[in-house]
């Protein structure tokens, strides 16, 4: 069977809730299916890719690395909402993973050729 | 049609596990099959079979487990996901099964449209 095409969106802000971490272990499994995976960052879940972030002071792991690491699972369709990084002061160099920033037009069209859209 | 869901969000705290129910109740009054509810995040308190709300309160996990028997649908919980919060085979609700993640990407590309409850 053909694989599917599978779109994560993350929608919130990497701690503060456990939201983040859990559709990032979504990600690695769909990328374990051998599916084409997609993975876009809005709202406030273009901060889960910001560089430098401290966990230790609330005692919970920093997951960034895994970002970094996505390559690696051949997961290499990253994609940045370019209005929710305006709206923060984010730029593609404030972020740990090469992206693509796209605007809401085009990144609507790319959630349109989906066949699953999971978000988180 | 053949649909699976996915609950992101535990009962009575959060609206997304009863609309999850309701549409599920919908597509099978409607003729179409529900392959398949996979409950991540905390959406696997929907599984625990301690869940006990007051007489005038609806019972979210008893309504989960009629569902599963009487429409033969798949209710699988995250091992992990549940692991995290306590939700082991010894306090899962009839009708329910725990096992990997896997099983959601299975349901996704199984079945013809998948549809996420949650925050």
């Amino acid at each position: 069977m053909a694989a599917k095409k599978f779109m994560l969106v993350n929608r919130k802000a990497p701690y503060g809730t456990v939201y983040a971490l859990e559709s990032l272990e979504v990600v690695l499994i769909t990328a374990a299916f051998e599916q084409d995976v997609s993975v876009v960052f809005v709202d406030d879940g273009v901060y889960q890719l910001k560089k430098g972030m401290q966990t230790k002071a609330i005692a919970t792991k920093n997951f960034s690395p895994t970002y970094r690491a996505l390559e690696d699972y051949d997961i290499d369709k990253l994609y940045v909402e370019a209005e929710s990084m305006a709206a923060r002061g984010l730029s593609a160099d404030d972020l740990v993973a090469p992206v693509q920033v796209v605007d809401s037009a085009t990144l609507a069209g790319l959630m349109e050729q989906q066949d699953v859209v999971l978000s988180f | 049609m053949k649909i699976s869901v996915l609950v992101n969000e535990g009962p009575y705290q959060h609206q997304a596990s009863d609309s999850a129910y309701l549409f599920c109740a919908a597509a099978l009054a409607k003729g179409h099959e529900v392959q398949r509810v996979f409950f991540y995040n905390d959406g696997v308190n929907n599984a625990t079979k301690y869940t006990e709300p007051p007489q005038d309160d609806r019972n979210i996990v008893a309504r989960w487990t009629k569902m599963a028997e009487d429409h033969k649908v798949d209710m699988v919980v995250c091992v992990a996901a549940g692991l995290r919060r306590g939700l082991k085979e010894e306090v899962l609700a009839p009708g329910f099964r725990i096992s990997g993640l896997g099983q959601l990407i299975d349901a996704g590309i199984k079945s013809e449209r998948l549809v996420v409850f949650g925050d």
